[in-house]
């Protein structure tokens, strides 16, 4: 058998890898994600601060003002649930970063470690490319005392390798 | 997949609810079932095929005693299973709990599908 190469991304890796171009001017993509009010906008919160590198910033789930349907369904679910992000990097119009946990709104894991969010922008000639990176599940809480192993033949993504193997076969 | 009517732990971080989304609550159990060496070992094991507890134990440094304590702490968790034939216990895995480890990471991945398709709508109109 091929080693991975059938694999979903999520599952070979501990990351999960987004692109999607963008048909708008890079200034007006970088403001939507380093402007508090506007990332919060699109994406369904409130933020209580500027993103500038290591502070804390403290969200609400509001809803999203891009889609009504989706809107109503964050605020059934999570509407005022809080939580925290840890910015990490602003490099204007080039890269923007933070940390969060994966997870369930409204308990504290300010204490655990948490997985890595980042939006890259790149100019192409047909608009802009944004690639999103979410990584580090192999050290969020449930997995991290895998992670003691990963040098180990038998560590986390060797047996998530090993488990879609196995459910390739089965099913 | 039975729920749980506890609202808030539907969620992820206030992504849009899915329905064929593996209980987070269920899935933090189910990873900390994985959360040792020991038991992902037993895991790679029985991705092979069912086994009983002498052939488990083979290879192993632990007691078949410890073996035991592992196969039951996943039995609890839903991952594997335990079926007698005679005089053996027989132990696999439940294939539906071991996608739910993968539908956790593709539950993500799709909601971030969801949060750019809104970030494109915000941006390009």
């Amino acid at each position: 058998m091929s080693p991975d190469s059938s694999l979903p991304k999520s599952m070979a890796k501990d990351r999960i890898e987004k692109k999607i171009l963008l048909h708008a001017p890079r200034s007006r993509v970088w403001r939507a994600l380093s402007d508090p009010a506007e990332f919060g906008a699109w994406f369904g919160m409130k933020f209580e601060g500027p993103f500038t590198p290591g502070a804390r910033v403290r969200a609400t789930i509001v809803g999203t003002a891009v889609d009504a349907d989706v809107a109503k369904t964050q605020k059934e679910h999570a509407g005022g649930v809080t939580f925290e992000i840890t910015i990490d990097r602003v490099e204007p119009e080039r890269l923007f970063s933070f940390r969060w946990h994966p997870g369930e709104p409204g308990v504290d894991y300010s204490n655990e470690p948490a997985t890595l969010v980042a939006f890259t922008l790149e100019e192409t000639p047909n608009g802009v490319m944004l690639t999103v990176t979410e990584s580090g599940f192999d050290k969020i809480p449930f997995a991290r005392r895998a992670k003691a192993f990963e040098g180990n033949e038998q560590g986390w993504s060797v047996v998530l390798t090993l488990i879609e193997k196995h459910l390739a076969q089965a099913s | 997949m039975p729920r749980r009517p506890n609202r808030r732990s539907n969620e992820l971080r206030g992504r849009p609810h899915q329905k064929s989304a593996p209980h987070p609550l269920d899935s933090a159990r189910l990873f900390a079932a994985l959360g040792d060496e020991n038991r992902l070992r037993l895991v790679a094991r029985l991705c092979k095929g069912p086994a009983s507890i002498t052939g488990l134990s083979e290879g192993f440094r632990i007691t078949r005693q410890a073996v035991t304590k592992h196969l039951r702490v996943m039995r609890n968790s839903g991952l594997v299973r335990n079926t007698r034939r005679g005089r053996h216990t027989i132990w696999q895995l439940n294939e539906h709990r071991l996608k739910d480890v993968r539908r956790y990471l593709d539950l993500i991945s799709k909601q971030w599908d969801e949060a750019l398709a809104r970030l494109r709508i915000f941006v390009e109109r």
